[in-house]
């Protein structure tokens, strides 16, 4: 699946594109299909998203898995830091990541 | 240390209300992000990977209490409760928010702190030795220097949109304790036949992806024509350097491609013209800064004793404090390496007691050092023991000064979007596989660097053992390479051989360090051994 | 593009800059454009007969433009020293500095920015061509 994600303007929070607004969180973002660039470039226009980008992703049962490592740090949080995570309770959430 | 006068504060509160017009137009959409990154970037703040990370100036790398406080500060209200102090003695937090950045920096600027050009192609902070103005093998003390060349090259008109970055470093002693000719244009303070102080100047060294140790282009400029020296250096490469591929941008490779001397002519050229244009300050300008860089009003009856019955507080005065060129005075080492830890990270509680302890015990002044660490400089050594116990209490007295377990780690993909592979987990499994001291202390000196992508920001060229991350078909792998140095004795590490997973790295790790146990003659490093038995030796014995 | 915002008090110069190429084959050109990558030195020998000099700054990045500006300056031209092509309002204070007086922006700037922009800021840490007192000289008189 494709999946767009970015940063927001003010608070530099990563956020993935739902379908209808951003969401912090990875397993709410929508496969984009072949139409993100429009998106993107409207949602980016619009400063409703900073720096935006379009990536691959695995649909899986816990949701969209990016492709790509960095995508997924940026999903969770630091693996370092678990409690400055999105997850700070779930102990195995760096797995994931990895 | 410097104090800013009337014109000092003036210029950053003028940025500070500059950089907020900025932020209130980018919200508001009349700057794109193209067009604000640049600006942005000249106020430290970067789009990273979990947010906005801001890295603050940390002026070759002295600060007070207050301003360590400040910092903590910064870390509670506007972050999460912690700050990471760099390989460019400045100190970064990862999760700030734009429309709170102005706030911010108007904080900083009211304790003479700001964010100004540490990021950017531009001048960025100048670095020093860690040691200034405490040692006694310096001939003088350099930051007097670093602040003047640091008030030139802050706003400056002429560089602010370089074909890359560019860093300074300034020493005093021959002993090379940051670097110095691993950075753009390095300066060692020496002194000419008539006993005056004049800049010896290094240009082109660097990391990065091509690492290159700078050449000397100058053995003296004197200090009333520092300056024009300087811009002479910066308009040739503002001119010629390159800016059709961003790997190949810095002064390095223009230094490299034109050859040392054809740059010393260009240099020389410049300069020829520039002396004459009235660019210099007077002399008395940096005797005005010297005099802030006076000795502290050391008790001249400390006695030099120190009772060492306490065997831990013993290890950590043996590995972590070092000699004081004022008699009855140390320098001590606080080492931000615990074991297991991240390297460089202090909590805002660690960074508060830091700075309570400046106050008391080290005439309110801190270094921050290129291995992310801290100093503090003046401690009587009546007070070191009284020192240690509190630091121990926090976490913060690990015995581990320029041991293995004191590594240099970048960010790496945990915190930086540029990494390829995280470094500090890395980092941390080292730590914990070398835990037990009198195995550190066994193998001795030995500078362990681990960068996270080839931008080398862990300086891993520059390691005793480096450690580059790399990307390999979408897993993280390890590249190990040997023999760097970054000090008076500089070398570039090279590697040895194909990459390993992560346990593989530090298995190989202690294969290395075992080889140098066998091998080793009397008194040697590990740096020592491994020059004199040279790679294969350690290849073999890594790969079979 | 639009109109070139000045700072000078002096007539516009009607004729068109040439190119450094034509400028140096004809001898009675008196407006020039220097490109990014020209040296601007080459102009040094006929300063006394240029009344305009504009340079260029394909991308506000490319930083060259400051130097050449500064050369030309520092060897006495008094002539009109134009910055065109991607000049923003964030980088004009730093380039009156470096002597320019003229900007022929590729994108409209709003002149209460710019007069922002150029007053924004009291004091300055360098000599440099704009002739302004540094803060060294301000504090040793």
């Amino acid at each position: 699946m494709n999946i767009i994600t970015g940063n927001d303007l003010k608070t530099g929070d990563v956020i993935w594109w739902t379908g209808l607004d951003w969401s912090r969180f990875v397993k709410d973002a929508t496969d984009v299909g072949d139409h993100g660039e429009a998106i993107l470039h409207r949602e980016e226009a619009a400063r409703r998203v900073n720096a935006p980008y379009i990536i691959d992703a695995e649909l899986t049962d816990d949701g969209p898995r990016p492709g790509h490592i960095k995508d997924r740090v940026r999903a969770l949080g630091p693996t370092v830091r678990p409690d400055l995570t999105l997850k700070p309770a779930d102990p195995d959430a760096g797995e994931w990541v990895i | 240390m410097y104090q800013y006068d009337q014109y000092d504060q003036k210029m950053v509160d003028t940025r500070v209300e500059e950089f907020r017009d900025q932020v209130k137009r980018r919200l508001a959409g009349d700057l794109t992000e193209d067009q604000f990154k640049p600006l942005r970037l000249m106020n430290g703040l970067y789009l990273q990977l979990h947010a906005y990370m801001l890295r603050v100036a940390i002026p070759y790398g002295t600060l007070n209490g207050k301003q360590m406080r400040m910092l903590g500060h910064i870390a509670r209200k506007y972050d999460r409760d912690y700050g990471h102090f760099t390989t460019r003695q400045n100190i970064q937090y990862n999760w700030i928010k734009l429309e709170e950045a102005p706030d911010l920096l108007a904080e900083l600027a009211s304790v003479e702190m700001h964010a100004i050009q540490t990021s950017g192609n531009c001048i960025r902070n100048i670095s020093s030795d860690q040691f200034a103005g405490a040692t006694a093998d310096e001939i003088a003390d350099p930051r007097p220097w670093a602040e003047l060349l640091r008030q030139w090259s802050s706003f400056h008109p002429e560089f602010s949109y370089l074909p890359r970055k560019f860093k300074f470093a300034v020493i005093a002693s021959d002993t090379d304790r940051a670097a110095m000719r691993l950075h753009d244009i390095g300066i060692q303070l020496v002194h000419n036949d008539a006993g005056e102080l004049g800049a010896k100047f290094f240009v082109g060294g660097g990391m990065g992806r091509t690492p290159m140790i700078a050449p000397e282009i100058r053995d003296f400029v004197p200090a009333d024509e520092l300056i024009s020296y300087a811009e002479a250096c910066l308009r040739v490469y503002n001119r010629y350097g390159r800016r059709d591929n961003k790997y190949k941008a810095r002064i390095k490779i223009l230094v490299h491609e034109l050859g040392a001397e054809e740059y010393t002519r260009q240099v020389e050229e410049e300069f020829a013209h520039m002396k004459e244009l009235g660019l210099n300050p007077p002399v008395e300008e940096l005797a005005r800064i010297t005099e802030f860089f006076a000795d502290p009003a050391y008790d001249e009856q400390a006695s030099d004793e120190l009772d060492l019955s306490d065997p831990d507080f013993a290890l950590w005065v043996d590995q972590n404090v070092s000699a004081h060129k004022q008699s009855g005075y140390a320098i001590a080492t606080i080492s931000l390496k615990p074991r297991g830890g991240i390297p460089g990270d202090a909590s805002s509680a660690q960074i508060d007691l830091m700075a309570d302890l400046a106050e008391q015990y080290s005439f309110d002044e801190l270094r921050v050092t290129h291995s992310q660490n801290i100093v503090l400089p003046y401690v009587k050594k009546s007070d070191l023991y009284a020192l240690w116990q509190k630091l121990d209490e926090a976490g913060l007295a690990p015995a581990n000064l320029d041991l293995i377990t004191d590594s240099i780690a970048c960010p790496g993909l945990d915190y930086c979007s540029l990494a390829n592979a995280r470094s500090i987990p890395l980092a941390q499994k080292i730590s914990e596989r070398f835990s037990d001291l009198g195995r550190q202390r066994e193998l001795g000196e030995l500078k362990l660097k681990i960068s996270g992508c080839i931008n080398a920001c862990g300086h891993h060229h520059a390691g005793h053992i480096g450690i580059l991350g790399v990307d390999r078909k979408g897993t993280e792998n390890y590249q190990l390479l040997l023999g760097g140095s970054g000090a008076e004795d500089a070398s570039l590490a090279k590697i040895t051989g194909p990459g390993f997973t992560e346990d593989g790295v530090i298995d190989a790790i202690e294969t290395v360090t075992d080889l140098y146990l066998a091998q080793r003659e009397k008194g040697e490093r590990f740096i020592d051994t491994y020059r004199r038995v040279g790679m294969e030796k350690f290849k073999e014995a890594i790969y079979g | 593009m639009v109109d070139a915002i000045r700072l000078r008090d002096d007539d516009v110069h009607e004729e068109p800059a040439v190119s450094l190429e034509s400028f140096l084959d004809q001898s009675n050109a008196t407006a020039v454009r220097i490109e990014a990558g020209e040296d601007a030195r080459q102009l040094l020998p006929y300063l006394d007969r240029l009344s305009l000099i504009e340079v260029s700054f394909p991308v506000f990045g490319d930083g060259r433009g400051y130097s050449s500006a500064q050369i030309l300056r520092e060897s006495g031209y008094t002539g009109e020293l134009r910055a065109s092509g991607d000049v923003l309002v964030d980088q004009v204070a730093y380039m009156r500095r470096c002597g320019f007086d003229a900007f022929a922006p590729d994108s409209p700037i709003n002149p209460k920015h710019m007069e922002e922009a150029l007053s924004r800021y009291e004091h300055v840490y360098q000599a440099t061509s704009d002739q302004r007192t540094p803060i060294w000289e301000l504090r040793h008189g």
